[in-house]
C-alpha cells in the first residue's frame, strides 16, 4: 500500500470536531441495550476530560428507525430533529454530539438537504413554530460521540491503565473495527476520514496499542437493513449478511470487533448468538465468538473502569476471553450484583461464559 | 412525461438522489439486498427513468422495491452521485400514498411496522425501548434479553439507567409535554394522515383477504400475517 498516497487521500478528510460545551442527544437502541455506554460517555467527558456536557430531558427519539422503514415522512421527521435543535438553543448550546449513528446520518441528510433546499428550511420552521411555538438555529457543530472519544484518544491513551497488547505474548491484539454504514456512507465529509479512510475507530485502536484488521467485507453492512429486520419474516437477509461479514473476517483471528453504531453492536452480538444456534458455527478462536464492544465500552476499559459497571455482562457474548488477554483483573462474583452489591440470578447459556 | 414520475419529482429524496443513470451496474454490485434477494437496483433506476406511467405502477405493486435495506452503500459508489436508495424510499412513500403496498407480500409489512415502532414514538417518544423488545418476536436477542427483561430495575439500576424515572438519563421517561410536541409535530407535517393511510388501506386489505384487524394492537390475524408470511419467491435460494 503506498502510504503517502494514503495520507494525502486522508489530508482531505479532516473533521473538525468541537472542544468543549456539548448538547447531548441520546439514541433509542444505545440507551436501551447499552445504558452503561452512554453513562461512561457522560462520566469520561465530566469528570475525566472536564467537558461541559448537557442533556434535555425533553428531547425524544428522532424517529429514524420509523423513517427508514418509510413510515415516517421526510417533513416529519425535519421537524422532530429542528425541535432537536430548539432545545439546544434555548439550553445556550451549539455543539451537538450525537449517540447514535442512524440519527447522526439523519442530521447529516437533513442540515445538507436544507442547504440544497432552502424553501424546505423555511417550511421546517413554520412546521416547527405551528407545533410547539419553538425556534431554531442551525448547530455550530455535528458530532459524532465517537467523533469526541477520537478527539480526545491520545488523552485517554495518556490516562490508560491497560492497553490492546496481549499481555503474556506482548503483541497488539486484533480488532475488527465496524463504523456503520449511515456515519459516512452518505455524506462522506461529515465523517472522520471519510468512507474510503475511516478512522474514527481505528485512530482510538491506534491510540490505544491495538492493531486493525483490513479484511474484504471490512466494509459491508452489517446486516440491520431496518424493516429487514424489524418484521420477522425478514430476518433472512439480517443474518445472512452478519454471516457473510463474520466470516469474511474469521480467518485473521480478531480478538475483538469494535462498532460505532449501536444498531450494528446490537446485530453483531446477538447475530453471533444466532448462527451458532442455527448452524454451530462460531466466529473467534477455539469455538469461541468475538466480543462486540462499543467504543465508550472500550475507553472504560482502557482506563481501568470496572467491567461489569460498563455492562459488559449484557451482551450475550461475554468479553473474558478479551479481558484475560489484555490482563485486566475483574472480580467474577461482581458480576452479577445489584448496585448496592446485592447477588442477582445467574443467567445462563451465554456466550463465552 | 407521466402523472407518476411528476409525483415522485415532488419528493426531495427523488430529486437530491436521480439525475440520470448510465445503467453501469456498480450499485447492484455493492447491494446487501442484491445478494440475498431476487433484487437489482440498477433495474429499479432503469425503470424509473423511462418515466413510464405503467412501468412505474408496476414497480409501486411490486415486492422489489420492498427489499432495499436503506444501508445507502449505493450512494457512496455511484459514479454519477445518484442515491437508488433514495429512489426506493421515494417509490415506497407513493405506493403507500395510493395505497398499492397492500398489493404485495413485503409492502403490507408496514402494517406490522406502524403498529410496532410507529405506536413506540407515540406511547414511549423511542422508537425502540427496552420494554418494548418482547423477546417472543425476537428470540434471536437470545437468553441474556430474556434476563435483563426480568431483572431490567437492577441492571439499569447499576449501569447508571433512570428507567421510566424523571429527569435526565437512559431510558428515562419522556415527560408529557415532550410527547404531546412530538404528537402536534406529526400532525402538522403529514405524519399522522401518514400513518392513518397505513391503517386504511390495510384495513381493506385485511378485509379482502377475510382476515381480522382490530382497530389497534398486534393480536390480529392481519398482523401476524405480515409479520411472518413467507411466500417464499423473494430469494434466489428459495427458488432452488
Amino acid at each position: 500500500m503506498n502510504i503517502e498516497g494514503k495520507k494525502r487521500i486522508w489530508s482531505d478528510y479532516q473533521k473538525e470536531i468541537a472542544d468543549d460545551h456539548f448538547f447531548y442527544v441520546r439514541s433509542c437502541i444505545r440507551q436501551s441495550f447499552f445504558p452503561g455506554s452512554e453513562q461512561f460517555f457522560l462520566h469520561l467527558l465530566r469528570n475525566i476530560l472536564g467537558k461541559d456536557v448537557y442533556e434535555n430531558p425533553g428531547h425524544t427519539t428522532c424517529t429514524g428507525i420509523g423513517y427508514h422503514s418509510d413510515i415516517v415522512p421526510s417533513a416529519t421527521i425535519m421537524t422532530v430533529i429542528a425541535r432537536h435543535f430548539a432545545l439546544m438553543k434555548e439550553s445556550g448550546y451549539k455543539n451537538i454530539a450525537i449517540s447514535c449513528v442512524t440519527s447522526f446520518g439523519l442530521y447529516t441528510e437533513i442540515l445538507e438537504t436544507w442547504k440544497h433546499f432552502p424553501e424546505e428550511l423555511e417550511k421546517t420552521r413554520d412546521y416547527l413554530f405551528r407545533a410547539t411555538g419553538r425556534e431554531f438555529d442551525i448547530p455550530e457543530n455535528v458530532a459524532h460521540s465517537s467523533d469526541i472519544i477520537y478527539k480526545f484518544r491520545n488523552e485517554i491513551a495518556q490516562k490508560a491503565k491497560n492497553f490492546l497488547i496481549n499481555k503474556s505474548t506482548g503483541e497488539p491484539l486484533n480488532i475488527v473495527e465496524h463504523i456503520g454504514c449511515h456515519y459516512a456512507k452518505m455524506f462522506p465529509k461529515t465523517g472522520v476520514g471519510g468512507a474510503e479512510f475511516p478512522n474514527v475507530l481505528g485512530g482510538m485502536v491506534d491510540a490505544w496499542g491495538g492493531t486493525i484488521i483490513d479484511y474484504p467485507e471490512r466494509r459491508h453492512c452489517c446486516g440491520f437493513g431496518f424493516r429487514q429486520y424489524l418484521v420477522q419474516a425478514n430476518r433472512g437477509y439480517s443474518v445472512s449478511n452478519t454471516a457473510k461479514k463474520f466470516s469474511s473476517m474469521k480467518p485473521y483471528k480478531p480478538d475483538l470487533v469494535l462498532t460505532n453504531c449501536p444498531g450494528c453492536n446490537m446485530f453483531m452480538d446477538k447475530w453471533q448468538y444466532t448462527i451458532r444456534e442455527m448452524e454451530g458455527t462460531s466466529f473467534g478462536q477455539n469455538g469461541e465468538s468475538i466480543p462486540v464492544l462499543t467504543y465508550e465500552e472500550l475507553a472504560g476499559l482502557v482506563l481501568g473502569h470496572n467491567p461489569w459497571d460498563l455492562g459488559l455482562q449484557y451482551h450475550m457474548v461475554q468479553s473474558e476471553p478479551l479481558l484475560r488477554k489484555m490482563g485486566i483483573e475483574f472480580d467474577a462474583t461482581d458480576k452479577y450484583k445489584t448496585k448496592d452489591g446485592k447477588q442477582m440470578p445467574i443467567p445462563e447459556n451465554l456466550i463465552n461464559a | 412525461m407521466g402523472n407518476l414520475y411528476n409525483l415522485l419529482l415532488e419528493d426531495i429524496r427523488f430529486e437530491e438522489g436521480f439525475n440520470s443513470c448510465m445503467n453501469c451496474g456498480v450499485c447492484t454490485a455493492i447491494c446487501p439486498a442484491a445478494e440475498f434477494y431476487n433484487y437489482d437496483p440498477r433495474k429499479i433506476v432503469d425503470e424509473v427513468q423511462s418515466k413510464d406511467d405503467d412501468k412505474i405502477t408496476e414497480l409501486l405493486k411490486s415486492e422489489t422495491i420492498w427489499y432495499c435495506g436503506e444501508c445507502m452503500s449505493c450512494k457512496t459508489r455511484c459514479p454519477r452521485g445518484n442515491a437508488p436508495g433514495f429512489i426506493v424510499m421515494a417509490l415506497r412513500s407513493l405506493s403507500q400514498k395510493m395505497g398499492f403496498f397492500t398489493e404485495s407480500e413485503k409492502g403490507r409489512q408496514q402494517l406490522a411496522i406502524k403498529r410496532t415502532v410507529g405506536e413506540n414514538i407515540f406511547k414511549y417518544g423511542y422508537c425502540a425501548a427496552t420494554y418494548a423488545v418482547n423477546p417472543e418476536m425476537h428470540p434471536e436477542q437470545g437468553p441474556i434479553w430474556e434476563y435483563i427483561l426480568k431483572n431490567t430495575d437492577d441492571v439499569f439500576e447499576r449501569l447508571g439507567g433512570q428507567i421510566n424515572g424523571i429527569g435526565t438519563g437512559p431510558l428515562r421517561k419522556i415527560p408529557q409535554e415532550a410527547l404531546n410536541e412530538l404528537k402536534k409535530i406529526f400532525d402538522v407535517t403529514g405524519g399522522t394522515e401518514f400513518f392513518n393511510l397505513i391503517e386504511e388501506h390495510s384495513r381493506k386489505k385485511a378485509s379482502d383477504l377475510g382476515l381480522q384487524l382490530n382497530s389497534k394492537g398486534i393480536d390480529n390475524d392481519y398482523f401476524v400475517e405480515v409479520y411472518t408470511a413467507n411466500n417464499g419467491s423473494h430469494t434466489s435460494h428459495e427458488n432452488q
